[in-house]
């Protein structure tokens, strides 16, 4: 096929491109506008995608920023594809842009495949149920909020808080019990200053993580716009990783919360009528396309774990980005800057933390029998710690009865002992259980209501 | 002959096409090469707005547009039970066979098995006149579900010939011979029905049995009744869903559609893996075997979302006319009003709030009123149901916002959830305070009738309780706990006993799961049997003292006794009886001694 150029650009705003006298474009198709000597060393090359088309204009948004573009001289041609993504086995190791480029100084991926990056939808009759347990070696999440394969699982964080420390924490921990099996991590960065994606390579390299990891890189100076495409670049490694190579692959996407600017600076460009903040309405929809692309499929081995980071702007988690990711996600790992500043490191706030798979991915034979009601005990004693420690402060310590003092005080060593642990700490999970009795035999027996009789019997006694 | 147009322009799921005379609204067409589904949703001079219930990805102007003639339809007939359909009736599982683990558009299948034969039993007999919704035989579709076959709505004739054996949906089942016409009227078992358009029924009836969903706290203080709505707001991880889930686990209606709209994939995973290995407590056959599942997840096309809801209802409103008690859940109303949005923004409407379209309120309210207990088409009259509950998703729980609201002004039952309770792992996370139901008085003298006469009472009693703890505890957050009197100490004590040992339920507890409305009954009983008890000797014995009687932790184990065994109930009684005599006994011989 022949691919036609146009000169016809009547108009740029931010992203946006429109074209006229067009013929025979697609809806969603991706093009190439240019701007100097065809060829020559000077040439300016960007990327866009058609986002309306009628019978003779185009609406283009691109993936780049228009920066230094004209209406005259540009030219834009039509590829008569969606964007695409060459994989290969080759990629494990490697450093790439935020539209798929490497950047490492090695050489160009030799594509296996080309790929679209939207994906397609997993047929819901195609899923596998996720259930097996991760063990991240991190007690907050063990014990608490489960991670399971296949689970996509943010963590909510604010601007100042460890969240980078506990992502990397997580990927260097992170092993399925008894089990030897390939497993990559792919790392997609939006919008992150270079010391934070620095780290995460530092660490990685350290760890030997690099080995089995694919970085795409999108950093805060580069084109906000390239954001939208940078998810679905390293989404669309996974899936290849994943259900062609048959590796378990852990995605962290950081930063959401810039991805979410982006397209609101699209969806502002196109002038459409905004939802909450000014973001567009079709959001949710948007960012499902991406958390969605997590999971198992029936009768493949690989499998697809995503933590998104997401800071909340102002710790708000009403915010529309963090309201519509915890809609979309299975769960969500909170951390709390009041938890934080009393020295208290990983600072997961325990109580709005949430795994929803973490049902099918516990109990006998996959962590213990007694992991259930250990959680259920833990939640529902430091909920009511924390409930007596506000009234003692309104009312003052010594207003409490002798059984609400030991509940305030459990609070505390809960903290302190069980949520607090090392950045190179990696507990078992039956260490995780064990403290945990530990920390509930200082409560009353009678008072721990939701633990079974035949549990508290054959586990309190341990140490 | 079918009209042909072209596409003039395309904007994500919304084309517009021109050259199409005659097109009507909501009139099925076919868009591009591949053949998309899409339906017209404006005329506007000779342009057609589509919206198309596929990625639109690669189609551009000059494709051509095809009108079918056809508004958006379901098909009906056996075989629907037990099948995962996505939002616009397509099977999801025969998708997976045919094209592999993903979605890719443009596929055309049948909605309903054209192979599969079924042994059709006649009920009517040859030369009988029947009229629109008369049974013209029955079908056993799966071991919970007689599939009864219904003259479809607008026709009547006399019988000529009915036959009995093995046919597929298509094959003829019975001949008409239809007054005034020549032709003898071929009947078939698989039907159409538009899905925007209410099937008819012969009259709709006032509610008087409640739906038992086996949960306590529904049940008991917040019932729906068989045919009525009911909707459940709440932020993210505050368990809609596992609530969702539940009632169509263990509602006792004979048929479940659950309509998964715009939520997460691994859902409906866990719905299909689930199901088939529960268990139905009335029947003993596996659940799956009366549920219908309507998948269109978040990440599928948004226009089929917006359909999805319209294909549940119109699924379930066909059980329904067979004579069935059908419940209805959507997950969530809040994506489909969404969906609603996103098309309603590309079609440049003009904005109600937050970006609504300002039909929002009057789509939401036709939505629920296809709900009721209705006496069916047919000579028999046979009464039935069809109640729905719908989930909402507010922005950061937000009651005011406009789909919780618009939703309030319709249904009558209200569940609130509340994240705080859910941080405590207190599920159902349904506050008792803020949560209300309008069928009380309706299914009141089926409570009284059908579990005890003092049932409405002791819900009463017992709400009143937690009320009058909300109360308290704004004082002992102000004074302490010192401040108050044993009397309203003791009403705060059975407040707790209430929450965590009735309206704290397990729904992933084998035998917690359920509670029949019996069981329900004997639990609030012996805890307000307590609390009158330990009331009438408050001026007697010290406060802590009452407190320490041992059956008390009888009471907190009695959730898990099994619906075999209520007899424990008895026991757990006779001992209360036993230590609180034991309590005046006591209190006797002081006085004795003391004089």
């Amino acid at each position: 096929m022949k691919v036609k150029e146009y000169r016809t650009i009547s108009g740029m705003a931010g992203p946006l491109i429109f074209v006229e006298g067009t013929e025979g474009v697609k809806y969603g198709e991706i093009v190439e506008v240019r701007l100097g000597i065809a060829g020559g060393s000077k040439e300016k090359v960007r990327t866009g995608k058609v986002l309306e088309v009628t019978e003779d204009k185009v609406l283009v948004q691109l993936f780049e920023g228009s920066a230094g573009l004209n209406l005259n001289e540009s030219r834009i041609r039509f590829l008569g594809k969606g964007v695409e993504l060459a994989v290969s086995p080759d990629m494990l190791g490697r450093i790439f842009d935020g539209m798929g480029k490497p950047i490492d100084g090695g050489p160009e991926i030799i594509a296996e495949k080309k790929l679209d990056i939207n994906g397609e939808s997993i047929n819901p009759a195609a899923r596998n149920y996720p259930n097996e347990f991760i063990q991240t070696g991190v007690s907050a999440i063990d014990g608490m909020n489960t991670l399971v394969r296949g689970q996509k699982l943010p963590i909510f964080t604010g601007s100042g808080l460890p969240h980078n420390e506990l992502a990397a924490q997580i990927t260097r921990q992170a092993k399925i019990l008894g089990k030897d099996e390939k497993f990559a991590v792919i790392f997609a960065a939006m919008g992150i200053t270079f010391e934070e994606a620095d780290y995460f390579i530092n660490d990685f390299k350290k760890t030997g993580a690099i080995e089995r990891a694919v970085l795409f890189i999108n950093l805060a100076n580069d084109p906000a716009i390239e954001r939208l495409a940078t998810p679905r670049i390293a989404l669309t490694a996974a899936e290849y990783l994943a259900f062609s190579q048959g590796m378990h692959v852990l995605v962290i996407l950081t930063d959401m919360t810039n991805y979410g600017e982006a397209l609101r600076e699209v969806s502002a460009a196109r002038k459409e009528i905004p939802a909450r903040r000014g973001y567009p309405g079709y959001m949710y929809t948007d960012l499902s396309t991406i958390y969605e692309r997590a999971g198992r499929i029936r009768g493949k081995k690989g499998s697809i774990t995503q933590i998104p980071i997401l800071s909340m702007p102002e710790d708000d988690k009403t915010h529309p980005l963090p309201d519509l990711t915890g809609y979309i996600t299975e769960g969500q790992v909170i951390l709390s800057r009041e938890l934080y500043h009393r020295g208290i490191y990983p600072p997961i706030d325990i109580l709005p933390s949430l795994s929803r798979l973490k049902e099918k991915g516990i109990g006998r034979e996959k962590t213990r029998e007694d992991h259930a009601d250990v959680t259920s005990q833990l939640f529902a004693s430091y909920a009511r710690g924390k409930e007596v420690k506000e009234l003692a402060v309104i009312l003052g310590e010594a207003a409490l009865s002798p059984v609400d003092k030991l509940f305030s005080r459990f609070a505390d060593i809960y903290e302190n002992e069980f949520v607090k642990q090392a950045e190179d700490e990696n507990r078992s999970i039956e260490n995780s259980l064990d403290l945990a009795w530990k920390l509930l035999k200082t409560l009353p027996r009678q008072e721990l209501k939701r633990v079974k009789d035949a549990m508290a019997e054959k586990y309190m006694g341990k140490e | 002959m079918k009209i042909k147009g072209k596409i003039m322009k395309v904007s994500g799921p919304l084309v517009v096409a021109t050259d199409l005379p005659g097109v009507k609204m909501y009139e099925v067409v076919r868009v591009g090469e591949e053949g998309l589904i899409g339906e017209v949703v404006e005329l506007k001079g000779d342009h057609v707005s589509i919206q198309v219930y596929e990625e639109t990805t690669g189609i551009g102007p000059g494709e051509i547009v095809v009108a079918t003639g056809q508004p958006l339809s379901v098909e009906l007939g056996p075989g629907l039970v037990t099948s995962i359909y996505d939002g616009i009736q397509r099977p999801l599982e025969i998708i997976k066979q045919k094209v592999g683990d993903y979605i890719t558009r443009g596929i055309d299948l049948p909605k309903i098995n054209r192979e599969k034969k079924w042994k059709f039993v006649p009920q009517a007999k040859k030369g009988e006149k029947v009229n629109a919704g008369d049974v013209l035989g029955e079908v056993k579709e799966t071991e919970l579900v007689m599939h009864k076959i219904m003259v479809p709505p607008g026709v009547e004739g006399t019988i000529k010939n009915i036959f009995e054996g093995e046919f597929t949906v298509e094959d003829t089942i019975a001949e008409l011979s239809v007054e005034g016409e020549k032709q003898i009227k071929k009947l078939c078992m698989l039907q159409h029905w538009p899905v925007r358009q209410a099937r008819p029924y012969r009259k709709k009836l006032t509610l008087e049995e409640p739906l038992i969903t086996g949960t306590r706290v529904i049940d008991t203080f917040f019932p729906i009744a068989k045919g009525g709505t009911a909707c459940i707001p709440g932020p993210f991880g505050s368990g809609k869903t596992v609530v969702l889930h539940q009632l169509a686990k263990w509602s006792d209606a004979d048929i479940i559609v659950y309509v998964g709209c715009g939520e997460r994939g691994n859902e409906m995973t866990d719905v299909l893996l689930e199901f088939p290995a529960l268990k139905d407590p009335l029947t003993g056959e596996s659940l799956i075997k009366r549920t219908i599942l309507i998948a269109n997840t978040s990440n599928m096309p948004v226009a089929a979302r917006e359909a999805s809801i319209y294909t549940g209802i119109t699924l379930a409103e066909y059980f329904r006319d067979m004579g069935y008690r059908v419940a209805l859940m959507a997950d969530s109303t809040s994506r489909w009003a969404e969906a609603l949005r996103e098309m309603s923004g590309r079609l440049e409407e003009m904005p109600g709030e937050e970006g609504y379209p300002a039909y929002l309120a009057s789509r939401i309210a036709s939505f629920y009123e296809r709900a009721g207990k209705v006496t069916c088409l047919g000579s028999d009259q046979r009464i039935a149901s069809l109640s729905i509950v719908g989930a909402v998703s507010p922005p950061g729980g937000d009651l005011a916002d406009p789909v919780v609201q618009n939703t309030l002004r319709i249904v009558k039952v209200f569940w609130g959830l509340e994240d705080r309770l859910a941080y405590m792992r207190h599920f159902p996370a349904i506050n008792w305070l803020r949560s209300y139901s309008l069928y009380v008085d309706n299914i009141s003298e089926y409570m009284e009738k059908e579990v005890a006469p003092d049932f409405i009472k002791m819900r009463d009693e017992a709400l009143k309780i937690l009320q009058k703890v909300a109360n308290l505890e704004e004082i002992v957050r102000l004074v302490g706990l010192e401040a108050l009197s044993s009397g309203d100490r003791l009403i705060l004590e059975m407040g707790k006993t209430i929450k965590e040992d009735f309206l704290h339920q397990h729904a992933f507890d084998e035998v917690d799961t359920y509670t029949s409305l019996k069981k329900q009954y004997r639990m609030l009983k012996i805890i307000m049997k307590l609390y009158y008890f330990v009331q009438e000797l408050l001026d007697k014995i010290p406060f802590e003292q009452l407190m320490e009687l041992k059956v008390r932790e009888e009471i907190s184990k009695m959730k898990f006794i099994k619906e075999k065994e209520l007899n424990r109930f008895e026991e757990i009684e006779k001992e209360l009886e036993k230590e609180i005599k034991m309590k005046k006994e006591s209190l006797e011989k002081e006085s004795v001694l003391s004089e």
